[in-house]
């Protein structure tokens, strides 16, 4: 059971401000999140031939030899991960009485955005076609030095 | 212990069955990301690495299942217009069933053209 101590002590104001920051952003970085999604599914799953089945190491390397999809695919790994990173947040604070469980699990949260977050962008400001040997073949005006 | 007082339970009609759903699909999308994000990193490894695992996208259980994916995607993307009119549209709260069921038909709608197009492609 959930004890309340001190009802009537003031509120920390950080907090409030905080989580009024979250609403906020779960609601600016939703509506960008809408275009985002349904263009990365039309491109990459609906429009293509054949669908997922034309998506390998070629597809993407001809992606990203473009900067516009490399910021897309940025901006996109950021908003979504913490986009549902946050949501996650909501969700454990809903579910979880006990707080060091509560507290846990939200860390856990965040440590695996940052990670995936960081990997993310590591990959995309990253990536090297030239790993593979037959990059001519798809992306003929690639320079690669040896 | 008191004892529980009768009636008390919440019926939100379809309002709180729209929250059920943007929580459940929630969830799901956001499990769903941390795999892709792991999946695509391995484009940074090789490329026999990453065509090696997005050929299990192509199966036809995985392809089934990416139906299921979509669908939570859209609906979640459309419900939470929905959520933002509620917030922000003055009569937002006032209309919300209605939005409801436009959600419902934009997503019918969607999914309509999206199914065919990704049963051709898994079994094409």
């Amino acid at each position: 059971m959930v004890v309340i101590e001190t009802p009537n002590s003031p509120r920390s104001r950080k907090g409030a401000q905080w989580e009024k920051r979250a609403w906020l952003f779960m609601r600016f970085s939703g509506v960008f999140l809408v275009f985002l999604i349904i263009g990365h599914l039309s491109v990459n799953l609906v429009l293509p031939e054949h669908g997922v089945k034309a998506i390998d190491f070629a597809f993407v390397a001809g992606k990203w030899a473009s900067p516009f999809w490399k910021v897309y695919d940025g901006v996109l790994l950021w908003l979504a991960l913490l986009h549902g990173t946050n949501g996650m947040r909501v969700i454990v604070a809903d579910y979880t009485e006990r707080l060091w469980i509560r507290k846990a699990l939200t860390i856990t949260l965040w440590v695996v955005a940052a990670t995936l977050i960081v990997l993310g962008t590591l990959v995309i400001t990253t990536f090297d076609p030239c790993i593979d040997p037959n990059v001519h073949s798809y992306l003929p005006d690639l320079n690669c030095h040896a | 212990m008191p004892s529980r007082p009768a009636g008390t339970l919440y019926r939100g009609k379809l309002g709180m069955w729209s929250w059920v759903l943007h929580r459940i699909t929630g969830v799901g999308i956001y499990f769903f990301l941390l795999v892709h994000i792991l999946d695509t990193a391995l484009v940074r490894v090789s490329p026999e690495a990453y065509n090696s695992v997005v050929a299990s996208y192509k199966t036809t259980i995985i392809g089934l299942a990416e139906i299921g994916l979509v669908g939570a995607i859209l609906f979640h993307a459309f419900n939470g217009i929905r959520i933002l009119l509620v917030d922000f549209w003055r009569k937002g709260a006032k209309y919300q069933n209605q939005m409801f069921w436009i959600v419902l038909v934009l997503w019918v709608v969607l999914m309509a053209g999206f199914v065919p197009r990704q049963l051709m492609h898994i079994f094409g």
